[in-house]
């Protein structure tokens, strides 16, 4: 279970605001969580990442404690195997589809799983900028499961998927994310592009 | 024609470059990452060498370097070693002097790479140094060559710092640039055009070279 009791700043025009957030994802969860552009969503997925820092509070992961303020406890993200899809999909322009699940990971069976579960077998040595939208995105999804995460962190993750593609990767990773036992939080503004996931579903403004 | 000094000038320069790659890259890396006071006064120092005139710089250091002050003292009064006219010291007051011409392209390279590309790599459980090393520095390959270019070409040309620090002693201190000077004044215009055409025929293929590598860059999957 990860427990999540922060507050996190809220950068804006006319000055910033103090956003507290409370709430526990369960082992194993599928969350989903929606809100508009600016909200916070992303900085709150960083923040479970351990890839920024909130102002004040708590973050405790399967008893584990990752970000507590008072007691400066903050575990770096190399620590705490989270994997993280990132919205601007943050792929490494140097590597192969191949290399980048090799760096990921050594398990070659694993890494031949996930490109066919990506449908990436047949792009092994392409590099992104040679790559369409919808393989780029898929190759962020893969590349965050490869080192077998026990959180999976999703940001706007299907944006770029046409529905047929959307349709089966979904339904691999949703079997994936049962057989890893991953907790997944899923971020995006839009609702209709996650009702294929089962999972609760939160309005990021119920934060507030 | 005697071609020590040419000898003595691409040494110095090719030194001069790879210290500045294994002491500058990291710097650059740190430099890039956030901003504080403290970084902005470093950085400055380590820019002065582009504006200030390097008979200055060359003063200072030669200050610096006296076994008669200071850190020279103590160099020379610990370990025996003296920096004045001298080879390591030419190479110490190179390091100093061409910082900026690997330092800060490398820095502003490193600056416009999308800051999640270093947050993927650390999710992956990836170190710092493994990030820098996997991620980081192949996909700035071209800001790379060009200050590596720039700091050998830059070294090539170097002359207040180098007749402060190093004078004129053929074989250790004699670098292309002071035989130029040395040459003129000994009316000896053929040895000084020699000296120069060199010089000049080495840099400029240099700066081809680099033009030619970026466009190839530009036209690859790395753009």
């Amino acid at each position: 279970m990860i427990s999540v009791d922060i507050e996190i700043k809220l950068k804006a025009y006319h000055g910033g605001h103090l956003l507290p957030i409370k709430k526990q994802f369960n082992k194993g969860s599928i969350t989903k969580i929606l809100g508009p552009s600016g909200s916070g969503k992303t900085t709150l997925l960083k923040m479970i990442a351990g890839l920024s820092s909130p102002e004040s509070g708590k973050i405790i992961a399967n008893g584990v404690t990752w970000f507590d303020s008072g007691s400066k406890i903050n575990v770096s993200p190399q620590k705490r195997n989270a994997g993280f899809v990132f919205q601007n999909y943050a792929l490494f322009p140097n590597m192969t589809v191949q290399q980048h699940l090799e760096y990921a990971t050594n398990e070659a069976g694993w890494i031949k799983r996930l490109l066919q579960l990506g449908q990436l077998d047949k792009f092994t040595t392409h590099k992104p900028d040679h790559l369409s939208g919808g393989q780029q995105q898929r190759l962020a999804i893969l590349r965050a499961l490869a080192i077998k995460p026990k959180l999976l962190l999703m940001d706007e993750p299907f944006s770029a998927l046409d529905s047929k593609m959307k349709t089966s990767l979904i339904e691999e990773l949703k079997s994936l994310i049962k057989q890893l036992d991953i907790t997944t939080i899923i971020v995006s503004h839009n609702l209709q592009e996650l009702e294929m996931f089962d999972g609760e579903v939160i309005d990021f403004e119920e934060f507030v | 024609m005697d071609l020590s000094p040419i000898w003595l000038t691409l040494k110095l320069a090719g030194i001069t470059t790879l210290l500045l790659l294994l002491v500058g890259l990291p710097f650059a890396r740190w430099l890039s990452r956030g901003r504080s006071f403290i970084k902005i006064i470093i950085e400055a120092i380590i820019t002065m060498p582009l504006v200030l005139p390097p008979s200055v710089l060359g003063f200072y250091l030669l200050l610096a370097f006296s076994p008669q002050h200071g850190l020279g003292k103590w160099l020379h009064d610990t370990f025996d070693v003296q920096l004045v006219f001298s080879f390591p010291g030419l190479i110490l007051a190179s390091v100093i002097y061409s910082m900026p011409f690997m330092v800060g392209p490398v820095k502003s390279a490193l600056q416009q790479l999308p800051g999640s590309l270093a947050e993927a790599s650390y999710t992956l459980g990836k170190t710092e140094w493994q990030t820098f090393r996997y991620v980081l520095l192949p996909n700035i390959k071209p800001s790379l060559l060009t200050a590596a270019v720039l700091t050998f070409a830059h070294t090539l040309g170097e002359f207040g710092v180098v007749l402060m620090i190093g004078g004129n002693i053929p074989g250790v201190t004699r670098v292309a640039s002071i035989a130029v000077y040395d040459s003129v004044e000994k009316m000896d215009y053929a040895s000084a055009n020699n000296y120069s055409l060199i010089l000049f025929s080495i840099t400029f293929v240099l700066v081809i070279a680099v033009f030619v590598f970026n466009k190839y860059q530009a036209k690859g999957p790395l753009a």
